[in-house]
Formats: structure tokens, C-alpha cells, sequence
């Protein structure tokens, strides 16, 4: 199969190759539906999803392999605007995303959507302050645009401090999602799960580096949006809510308001806690009156902006494409890709709410008798793991609201068995959600393997390498890293939602002003981007540790989750006053700014340097 | 007019157009989610409006926003000769 050896006509053909990948997909999963009716188990169908995605995306992986350094590194910077925008999905859209988000918006109602609103808005950041200058930049990672901007390898190491420290949080819980539905899926336990996605992983993008990666986030992207959209449509068109739910579920917004006064919602407590899942006590729509919940909403809104502005295995992905006008491009398109999936979550906890609270619905369980709850399959099933528990704490043999305990984490995966829906989308939610994570994960350890590579180990180590050395360390390190990060996994530290909120703090912390000012303000020099990186770093850090275990009281409901305002806004102190105390950047550097701020012309690192 | 000036009246430009865009971005990221409880008692399409705006209603203006973004660079880049080549 000659599919990637002729470059231009593999660009050429890349609607053809997508529109028939996607046709084969669906054609699986038809042939799937088929096998269930004559009887093939559930098991086996969820066995059969997982591993048929993984194969196709190991083959691109092995399909796209390379040797070239800036095929390796930034895909030749030969992606469309359209596809790349597809890749970014993908790499965005992680098993937080993807498992999560419904879930967490289930339970807590509009004060969670603050993730939905900053997950989307910060790419009107990336794409007016950030993309386009970077690409122009013309470099190879993001710590490659501060070592040039601002000179010297002190500051480029910093930036790759920051990367690490921010990429790695976020990859141990990449891997921890992969791990657990590789091991609910496959059957096998989770430390072995965890190894497993990893295997997966690292054939992705260990022989074809950024390249490899592309095409198999935009396989990733096409899978997992099938995977979500599928089940939401379903489930509305069951419930009489028509094709396009995102549009008309407002009936059923309101619906919930009328259920959550039958059922008592926020008025019933549980009468006591249970480790690990919670009741339903949060309503739905109705957004908390006072002025810290308003604080505490777009304070989170600004960490998760900011953040996204400044994680590098997102900011990387515009250095693929053909030329600036394709980075601005391709970051619209990128976010109504996203779009796609974020704007259907509240859709998907609002109807799963509705099947479960709806009276007039046949798949309610609240106010039904404890005995025929206890009987249903998907309630065995997650009780079973520990996802789930039900308590009768009054013991009148009915399903109160607050005795009624689950993981948000499952809204998503069991979902299709709460609406009854067959297996054959159960399964299909399962390589959805695998496809997240892994494609996520994959864009992160590239981030951190191709920072030390090319920026420790090339840039200040050996600067006299050779092409070859150089992407045998890039790979040595991608897989060091990635064990790295399956053992972090393996200890399952944190929840997932937790280490990625974490990240993105870190993330801003650190990197979101020396990024931004080295653009839009020439006046900003190194010892001021030093100070901004260390600074920021240094008091997010501190203020983590300090709300999070050190037992200090949050200032205005700036909890662990938010650290990023209290980093970032540090580090701007720190850069400004540190850079007007000292020297203004030379000649040189500022027409360099100048030319970075100008698309016309030839990058400002050389193609391959 | 010298290049210097055409490279500073397309820095003014593009400046000029980042600060509508992000006061736009900043309109709907904080503003609107700040007062979601009063505008929670309006009703659209059946919605409670704080909620439809979190939920759905920001996202949509950045989406277009972003396209819209990006066609007005363009524009200023052409105007300027500052553009790529095709």
C-alpha cells in the first residue's frame, strides 16, 4: 500500500482516506449491531471495539513513520487547516472530557459548567494573542520560542520546567483513564490496563513522532465524536426530543425543574456520606445567588482560558500547518470541532437525568421500590465495581433522591444502559472514550519527549547532533516518559478531573505571560521572562500546596482548583517590574519581534534547525 | 509610504482588532456568567438563560467569533501587503 510514500497526493487525497475510514467505522459498527442480534455478548462486542480502534490506529502509526526531523517534529507543516483542526480535538478532548464532563455537570449542575465555557473560550485566546506568532516563529516546541525570544539556555530550560511539570499532571491522568477502560472493556485488571494503553499509545507516535500523531488524532477526532453524538441523538429521538437535541432540550430543562421539586432535590440530604460517590443534591440549572459562587464560576472560567493558552501539546499543533493564515484558520476550526462535543455534554446529563428521575419514564429508578431498582442489570453491574451504591437509610423500601449514591465518571459510559439502548453502543462509548484519552496522551508525551530532545538534550546539551542521534533520543525518551507516567498512573493519585485541573493551573502559572508579552510586548526581556516563569511557578506552587494541604483557608473561594490566578497573576508582576528594572531587549531582538508580528516571509527559526 | 510605516499602521490594525475581539471573548466569558442568577429568570427557548449561556450560548459566539477573526486578519494582512503568498 503506497499510502503516505507520494506527500502531495497523500494531502490531496486526505478527504477521500477520512471519508473512507469513516465509512469503514460505521460499517463495523453495523456489523456489530448485526452480530448482536444473533447473539454475540456484550463482552465480547466491548472487547472487539476497543482492540479493532487500536489496530487501526497503530497501522497509521506505523503508516506514517519518519526519519526526517521536521516530519518527526512538526509533521512537515504540510496539515490542512481542516484536519489539523480535527487532530486539536482530539488532542484537546481527553478521558476528562469524555467520561467526565457529563457527568460532572449531572452532578453538579451550572456551577460546573464553568469547564465547559473555559475549555472553549481559551482558544479565542490562542487564537488571536498566541497560534498565528508562533507558527510565523517557525519553531519546533514551545520552549524553542522562549530560548529564541528571549535568549540564553537558562530561559529556555525554565520553559521546558514548566512544560514538564504541567504535561506530566496532566499525562498520569491520561494514562489512569486509559487504564481503566482498557480495563473495564478487556476484562483485565487495571495495573495491567494501565500498561496496556500505554502499548497503545507509544505505537501511535513513537515511529512517526508529530506526524504519526496527526493522522491518527484525526482518526481519534472522527471515532470519538461518533462515539458521543451517537448515543445523546438516540436517546432525545426515544424521548421524542427529535435529531438535533442540542437545540430543543430546554423542555427538558424545565422538565427537571418540576422533577427536582416532586423529588426534593437540594431539600433531602443523605443521611450519611459515602466514600467515592455522592447523591444528587445540586439542581440543575438554577446558578448559586451569592457573590463568592459568581467569583468562584469565573475564576475557574479564567484558569481553564488561560491554561488552554498555554499548554503546549496544544499550542504545537498550529506549528503543523502550511502557513500562517492556515494556523488562524485552523484554530476556528478547531474549536467548533470541540464545539461539537461540549455543546452536546449538558444535553446528554440533561436527558441521562430525565431517564433516571421521570416518573413518567419506564427507565426511572427514583420513587420506585428499592427491590425492582436492585433488579436492574445496569444497577448490579456498576453496584458491582463500586460505582454505584444504594442506601434505603429511612427503610420505607423506596428510592429516595439522597439514597441514591454514584460516580459521576459513569454518566457517560452508562448511559446507553440506562436508556436500554443496545450493547453495540455501549461498546462503541468505549472506544470513544479510549480514543480521547489515548489521543490526548499521545499529543502530551510528544510535548515532553520533543522539549527534551530538542531543547535539553540538542539545543544545550549537544548541539552538534545528528539528525539521526537526535530522534533516537526523542524516542528513548517518549518511552522512558511514558512508563514514567504509567507507573504515576499505576498509584492513582488524584481523580482525573483533579490532575487535569492541576495542569492547566501549572501551565498558566508559568508559561501564559512570558508566551503572551513575547509576542505584544518588545519592551519584555529575558531576566523579566525568567522571573515571570520561576515566579509564577513558584508561588502557584506554594499556593497549592498551601490551601490543599497546608491547611490555609482559600482566599475568596480561590481553592486548589483555581491556583492559576494566584500564579499567573504573580508571574505578571514579576515579569513586568523585572523587565523594566533592566535593560531593554537589543536591536536584534526587537526586529525580531517585528518580523514575528508580520506573516509574510520566511519563519524566523529555519525549516529544519 | 516606507515599509516601516505600512509595518506600523498593520500593528496598529491587528492590535485594534485583538482588543474588540478579546473584549467580546471577555463580554461572554465573565460578564454574562457573572449576572447568570437575574438572567436565569428570563426564559429562551425554554431555557433559563444564565444556564443556555454557559451551556451553549458563549460557545456559540466563539466559535464564530474565531472565523470571523480569522477572515478580518486576512484582510488586514492583504490590505497592508503583508499577507502570505497564495
Amino acid at each position: 500500500m503506497s499510502f503516505f510514500k507520494p506527500k502531495g497526493s497523500f494531502i490531496d487525497n486526505l478527504p477521500r482516506i477520512y471519508g473512507l475510514y469513516t465509512g469503514g467505522f460505521v460499517l463495523f459498527i453495523a456489523l456489530m449491531a448485526v452480530l448482536e442480534q444473533f447473539g454475540l455478548g456484550a463482552d465480547t462486542i466491548g472487547i472487539l471495539f476497543v482492540a479493532f480502534t487500536i489496530f487501526i490506529y497503530a497501522l497509521i502509526g506505523w503508516l506514517s513513520r519518519t526519519m526526517q526531523i521536521d516530519a518527526y517534529y512538526v509533521a512537515g507543516r504540510q496539515v490542512p487547516p481542516v484536519f489539523n483542526g480535527m487532530a486539536t480535538g482530539a488532542d484537546w478532548m481527553s478521558g476528562a472530557s469524555f467520561v467526565a464532563m457529563a457527568g460532572g455537570i449531572y452532578m453538579g449542575g451550572h456551577a460546573y459548567l464553568a469547564f465547559v465555557v473555559g475549555w472553549t473560550g481559551g482558544y479565542v485566546l490562542v487564537g488571536t494573542l498566541m497560534a498565528p506568532y508562533l507558527r510565523k516563529f517557525g519553531c519546533y516546541t514551545v520552549p524553542d520560542f522562549i530560548g529564541t525570544r528571549y535568549g540564553g539556555n537558562f530561559a529556555r530550560l525554565c520553559g521546558v520546567l514548566v512544560l514538564v511539570i504541567a504535561s506530566f499532571t496532566y499525562v498520569t491522568a491520561q494514562i489512569n483513564a486509559t487504564g481503566t477502560i482498557a480495563s473495564r472493556a478487556l476484562q483485565i485488571p487495571f495495573e495491567v490496563g494501565v500498561w496496556f494503553g500505554l502499548l497503545g499509545i507509544l505505537l501511535c507516535s513513537m515511529l512517526g513522532g508529530m506526524r504519526a500523531v496527526t493522522w491518527t488524532q484525526v482518526a481519534q477526532y472522527i471515532v470519538l465524536i461518533i462515539a458521543y453524538l451517537v448515543p445523546v441523538i438516540w436517546m432525545s429521538n426515544k424521548q421524542g426530543f427529535g435529531i438535533i437535541p442540542q437545540l430543543v432540550y430546554g423542555d427538558a430543562v424545565a422538565r427537571i425543574g418540576e422533577l427536582e421539586v416532586l423529588h426534593q432535590v437540594g431539600v433531602l440530604k443523605p443521611a450519611a456520606a459515602v466514600a467515592g460517590v455522592s447523591a444528587l443534591t445540586v439542581k440543575h440549572a438554577a446558578s448559586g445567588d451569592s457573590v463568592i459562587s459568581a467569583i468562584r464560576f469565573v475564576t475557574l472560567v479564567a484558569c481553564m482560558m488561560l491554561g488552554t493558552a498555554s499548554l503546549p501539546h496544544i499550542l504545537m499543533r498550529y506549528f503543523t500547518t502550511p502557513s500562517v493564515r492556515d494556523a488562524r484558520r485552523s484554530v476556528a476550526w478547531s474549536l467548533f470541532f470541540i464545539f461539537l462535543l461540549y455543546f452536546t455534554a449538558p444535553a446528554l446529563a440533561t436527558f441521562t437525568k430525565l431517564q433516571v428521575l421521570d416518573p413518567n419514564l419506564a427507565t426511572s429508578i427514583i420513587g420506585k421500590s428499592i427491590a425492582d431498582v436492585n433488579a436492574l442489570e445496569w444497577i448490579q453491574k456498576w453496584s458491582n465495581v463500586g460505582f454505584l451504591k444504594i442506601i434505603d437509610s429511612n427503610g420505607d423500601g423506596i428510592l429516595q433522591i439522597n439514597e441514591f449514591f454514584m460516580r459521576g465518571d459513569i454518566v457517560v459510559l452508562a448511559t446507553p444502559e440506562i436508556a436500554g439502548l443496545p450493547y453495540v453502543i455501549s461498546g462503541l462509548v468505549a472506544a470513544g472514550g479510549m480514543a480521547a484519552a489515548m489521543s490526548t496522551a499521545d499529543g502530551l508525551l510528544l510535548a515532553i519527549a520533543n522539549a527534551l530532545s530538542h531543547d535539553l538534550y540538542y539545543k544545550m546539551i549537544d548541539p552538534k547532533a545528528d539528525v539521526r542521534h537526535r530522534l533516537i533520543v526523542a524516542r528513548v525518551l517518549l518511552v522512558g516518559i511514558g512508563a514514567a507516567g504509567a507507573v504515576v498512573a499505576s498509584f492513582r493519585l488524584t481523580t482525573i478531573l483533579g490532575a487535569v485541573a492541576w495542569a492547566f493551573d501549572f501551565a498558566m502559572s508559568g508559561l501564559f505571560f512570558p508566551l503572551v508579552l513575547g509576542v505584544w510586548w518588545k519592551r519584555a526581556n529575558r531576566p523579566g521572562a525568567i522571573a515571570g516563569m520561576l515566579i509564577g511557578l513558584g508561588v502557584g506552587t506554594w499556593y497549592l500546596y498551601m490551601v490543599r494541604w497546608g491547611g490555609m483557608t482559600p482566599w475568596l473561594g480561590i481553592d486548589h482548583l483555581r491556583f492559576g490566578i494566584i500564579g499567573a497573576g504573580a508571574s505578571l508582576i514579576a515579569m513586568v517590574a523585572v523587565s523594566l528594572m533592566t535593560k531593554e531587549p537589543d536591536a536584534e531582538t526587537q526586529a525580531m519581534v517585528d518580523e514575528l508580528r508580520i506573516p509574510k516571509g520566511e519563519t524566523i527559526l529555519g525549516s529544519t534547525h | 509610504m516606507s515599509t516601516a510605516n505600512t509595518q506600523k499602521a498593520h500593528w496598529e490594525r491587528t492590535r485594534r482588532l485583538m482588543i474588540i475581539h478579546l473584549t467580546i471573548w471577555f463580554i461572554f466569558s465573565f460578564v454574562v456568567h457573572w449576572f447568570a442568577p437575574q438572567l436565569n429568570k428570563i426564559s429562551f427557548m425554554y431555557f433559563p438563560l444564565g444556564f443556555y449561556m454557559a451551556a451553549q450560548g458563549s460557545l456559540v459566539v466563539f466559535v464564530v467569533q474565531l472565523f470571523l477573526f480569522a477572515k478580518q486578519q486576512e484582510k488586514i494582512d492583504r490590505d497592508c501587503g503583508m499577507a502570505e503568498d497564495e
